[in-house]
């Protein structure tokens, strides 16, 4: 009724939704908010982070289209936002593709910056900014080894010993990294 | 639609040609700066992502230390709050202006509930030491830099609480402008662009929510 008048005058920009819809909308989102919480009691193993990523997606989609409106907007809000999402997706995408495999071009790269290594011998080495990520590529890989480990950063000798296993290590590890497209396995 | 057909109505500013040009102007307006809070809050999402895959065991092992049940309170009262916020636009829309304020009035009041959960969430960390960086000085936790994944979570969670009291302002602006009757079916632009960012804020609690709470 409401609705149909909105959608035959493109010009209005009043829309008024039928109370039912928004009440539909809040007990769904309630009702996946549960789910998702009674869900996180078992174990999927790495599918996990999955689920919880679906249906929090589901939710947020709801969200955007019933109560932002983008269902009813003009198409350009909803390109407008699937731009910024997008471009999350890739800028998350291209980070975790650089930290988890970071080393598979070039073991070199991988680990803890070694001064000792025959590239970093190069006279024109350094010229062009150096690289600041010392312990990350490394110490993901060493996590599930030495969980029950101490509490400290990983030392250097488990850095230098994670280094150019960099690819095994990381299909090994338990958790995938979050985010839509975010997966670099 | 409009009476005014072609008179110029008070609301419409004198660079649009008509009432829909400017609210669709103002509806990209707000669009694009959800884009770039999209951004903001993506850095940290990457962050987040960055150091969980760093260290899974250690992300599972601090995560048990967060209460899921005020999670999920907090998670049931921003939700409710976006379902009035939803219904206040609408009430508007229909010219129900005592409604809206009522309505308004109850998100507000969902939003302070939000923050002082959120604050007794807060106040028992900093008993603990369960802080971020060099702040840290919980003992009770094994595994690699347990002190990363309290700064990605007050990080998330600080910044998200920020746009929840920049909300609440926003909310009790829409009171004031609905009680002077200035929002009205025929105008009604600054309470749909409230809407728009109190749903967005809403939005980012639902992926912080099983991101930080409910790791498997």
């Amino acid at each position: 009724m409401a609705q149909a008048a909105a959608h035959s005058s493109k010009k209005s920009h009043v829309h008024i939704m039928p109370l039912k819809v928004y009440m539909a909308v809040g007990a769904a989102l309630l009702i996946l908010t549960f789910v998702t919480t009674e869900i996180a009691q078992f174990d999927f193993g790495e599918f996990n982070i999955y689920i919880a990523l679906v249906i929090a997606s589901i939710k947020a989609m709801l969200v955007a289209f019933f109560f932002m409106h983008l269902w009813w907007d003009n198409k350009l809000m909803f390109v407008t936002f699937s731009i910024g999402l997008i471009t999350l997706t890739v800028f998350i995408a291209l980070t975790m593709v650089d930290t988890m495999d970071r080393g598979s071009i070039n073991p070199e790269t991988a680990g803890q910056i070694n001064p000792k290594a025959e590239m970093y011998n190069s006279p024109d080495f350094g010229k062009g900014g150096h690289h600041g990520d010392a312990e990350g590529a490394a110490s993901h890989d060493s996590t599930a080894a030495d969980s029950t480990g101490a509490h400290i950063d990983s030392t250097a000798a488990e850095m230098s010993e994670g280094a150019g296993e960099g690819e095994t290590a990381t299909s090994g590890a338990g958790t995938q990294p979050p985010g839509d497209g975010s997966s670099t396995h | 639609m409009h009476d005014v057909a072609d008179g110029h109505p008070s609301f419409l500013q004198h660079h649009f040609f008509e009432p829909e040009q400017q609210a669709e102007a103002a509806k990209l307006g707000t669009w694009l700066f959800l884009l770039t809070e999209i951004l903001l809050f993506g850095g940290l999402f990457c962050a987040y992502a960055v150091y969980r895959a760093w260290y899974p065991d250690m992300f599972y092992e601090a995560h048990l230390q967060l209460n899921v049940v005020l999670g999920a309170t907090n998670t049931v009262v921003l939700i409710t709050s976006s379902v009035t916020m939803a219904l206040a636009i609408r009430a508007v829309q229909m010219n129900k202006s005592k409604q809206a304020i009522w309505l308004l009035v109850a998100t507000l009041a969902f939003a302070c509930t939000f923050l002082v959960i959120k604050y007794f969430e807060y106040s028992h960390k900093f008993h603990l030491g369960q802080l971020p960086g060099k702040y840290y000085s919980f003992t009770g936790l094994e595994g690699n830099n347990p002190h990363v994944f309290f700064s990605v979570y007050f990080l998330m969670t600080g910044l998200h609480g920020f746009h929840v009291l920049g909300g609440m302002g926003l909310i009790t602006w829409m009171i004031v402008k609905v009680s002077k009757g200035k929002l009205s079916g025929e105008y009604y632009t600054p309470i749909e662009m409230t809407g728009l960012y109190w749903h967005l804020v809403d939005m980012i609690w639902i992926f912080l929510f099983p991101l930080l709470y409910l790791i498997g």
